[in-house]
């Protein structure tokens, strides 16, 4: 359990973890050729095992490929593992989906919408997936969107005509609508501007301080992850290498700035997953 | 139930703002399937053949309505992957048979209003009496038939799951051999000999030979009032049997290829 400030008073009180992860492992393959097909196996994962306990804000820094979205994906039910144990609030994925996808809100790089609805259309039949009424529905997304300094007048614009970061507040106002205990931010300030930038990371630090939310941030920005993250793991080539408090991963890597401790310390996998070191054929298809 | 309901609800509501945002298409599509629908009509008034025209006008109602039902519930996956929404509705703690249900419960509905509009539409280019058609046994078919077509459009609705595009291509193929084979503006005798067979497993078969004894076509070229229900207890069977075997079935298949998905990475806007 973490004694970081950054932890919360949450995990101060509860001992339950939010998120166990036990020497996961998930593979991709894929078939190339018709007549001496080859399967190409891509290894997104490689036995990562990591914990954030509740209200915790983790960070998970790592390369275009590393595994990080994936790692997401498994945790919002929309990857079987291929190995390993995971565990969100003690429950077991695969097997208890329909419980952890009742804890869980997801948020990634690109705000996936129904970009002719409005943002109120839109939020309305993500409450009502939930099973939520509309009023209430309606109330609490002002709040959010408020909180995350967009106009309440856009509410009724379709998504088409908001720029990216007004459907990135959209689409965090939609993983919040219904309170989960467990937010998966992939990316999710990616493109945004500084404004719309600080205007999310002050409200996700208010959501931890004031609801206890667990999150799991992955992101390419150290700035970001310095500042909201209590923990931080470096992942690259689908291996966590590292992981601990900025200032340990720092010390650890002899490096002043988190960026450097970050290459310092993934470097060789860095360079492997740029010479696709995680791919290897598994040679001809059978039967093919 | 509340809760559920309130689930079946959410597509329900989705498919009906989308719709609305893309009104002036479906007006476009609504006016071309009028057009279309008369056009295939006329050709009875013009052969001065009244048993003819009342035919092609079931085929074109019919047909109207089963493959909209049909196309609504195949394409649901498809408009989610070109959104790049349907990993979100994948993981809303929502059950596939409310999802599968609410997308089902708005394909019959705009189903049933668009075929309304274009026999409405038909009326006005054809003088037809059908006040001697028996409607109450028409709804009870096109009821139960549309339940066939729904497990048929479950089945379908997970082929863009493998691929977006092949997915719809072979969406289209698979309804255009529907439409082929089931005798939408033919008797199913003068498709080929080897084609025949096919007409036997197609739901649109037995729910067009209901309907015209229903609305009032008999076997000679004298039009006669419309049968009672009692005389489609035939096809009211199989169509029974169809839709309590490929609804089921659709969800298994759905569900089978849901898990294969999540196993291989499919569900991916690009996967």
């Amino acid at each position: 359990m973490p004694d970081h400030p950054k932890a919360g008073k949450v995990c101060d009180v509860m001992s339950s973890l939010g998120i166990e992860v036990r020497l996961l492992c998930k593979s991709f393959s894929k078939r190339k050729g018709l007549i001496r097909a080859r399967r190409t196996v891509s290894h997104a994962l490689k036995d990562v095992s990591f914990e954030v306990a509740v209200g915790e804000t983790y960070g998970l820094l790592g390369p275009n490929g590393s595994g990080k979205s994936t790692l997401i994906r498994v945790l919002s039910t929309l990857l079987v593992p291929d190995s390993g144990s995971v565990r969100v609030f003690g429950f077991r994925l695969p097997g208890d989906e329909t419980e952890v996808r009742r804890r869980v809100g997801r948020v990634s790089v690109d705000a996936a919408f129904y970009k002719k609805l409005s943002a109120r259309e839109n939020l309305l039949y993500s409450a009502y997936l939930y099973g939520m009424e509309r009023e209430p529905a309606e109330r609490r997304a002002m709040e959010i969107l408020e909180a995350l300094g967009l106009d309440g007048e856009k509410f009724t614009d379709p998504l088409e005509e908001m720029s990216r970061g007004m459907q990135q507040k959209v689409a965090i106002t939609r993983a919040l609508l219904v309170n989960p205990p467990l937010l998966l931010l992939d990316e999710p300030t990616t493109g945004l501007d500084p404004k719309s930038k600080r205007d999310v990371q002050t409200f996700l630090e208010a959501l931890r301080r004031e609801h206890g939310t667990t999150i799991l941030l992955t992101s390419h920005d150290m700035a970001e992850t310095e500042r909201l993250c209590a923990r931080i793991g470096f992942i690259a080539g689908g291996r966590l290498i590292a992981e601990g408090t900025a200032d340990e991963l720092k010390r650890a890597a002899g490096a002043e700035t988190l960026e450097d401790a970050f290459i310092a310390l993934a470097g060789e996998k860095l360079e492997e997953g740029a010479a696709g070191g995680k791919k290897r054929e598994e040679g001809a298809v059978a039967g093919a | 139930m509340e809760h559920v309901l309130r689930q079946t609800w959410a597509f329900f509501f989705r498919d009906y703002q989308l719709t609305r945002r893309y009104f002036s298409w479906v007006v476009v599509f609504t006016f071309y399937a009028v057009v279309n629908s008369a056009t295939v009509v006329l050709i009875g008034v013009a052969a001065g053949d009244r048993r003819l025209t009342l035919m092609l006008m079931v085929g074109v109602m019919l047909w109207g309505l089963l493959s909209v039902v049909f196309q609504e519930i195949a394409n649901s996956i498809t408009y989610e992957r070109w959104e790049g929404t349907l990993e979100y509705t994948f993981m809303a703690p929502v059950s596939r048979v409310i999802h599968l249900a609410g997308v089902s419960l708005w394909a019959t509905f705009y189903a049933v209003a668009r075929a309304v509009v274009i026999v409405a539409g038909m009326l006005l280019f054809v003088d037809l009496d059908l006040s001697r058609a028996n409607w109450g046994g028409i709804v009870a078919v096109l009821a139960v038939s549309s339940a066939a077509f729904i497990g048929l459009g479950l089945m379908a609705a997970v082929l863009p799951v493998f691929s977006p595009e092949r997915g719809a291509e072979a969406t289209n193929i698979f309804q255009g051999v529907l439409l082929l084979v089931s005798g939408v503006y033919y008797p199913v005798e003068v498709l080929p000999r080897w084609l025949q067979p096919l007409s036997v497993v197609s739901p649109a078969t037995y729910a067009l030979s209901a309907c015209r004894k229903l609305v009032g076509i008999g076997e000679g070229p004298e039009m006669v009032a419309g049968a009672p229900l009692s005389a489609c207890a035939y096809e009211l069977t199989i169509l029974t049997l169809m839709g309590i075997v490929s609804i089921p079935l659709g969800l298994y298949v759905f569900a089978l290829v849901e898990r294969w998905a999540k196993r291989t990475g499919k569900l991916k806007r690009t996967g």
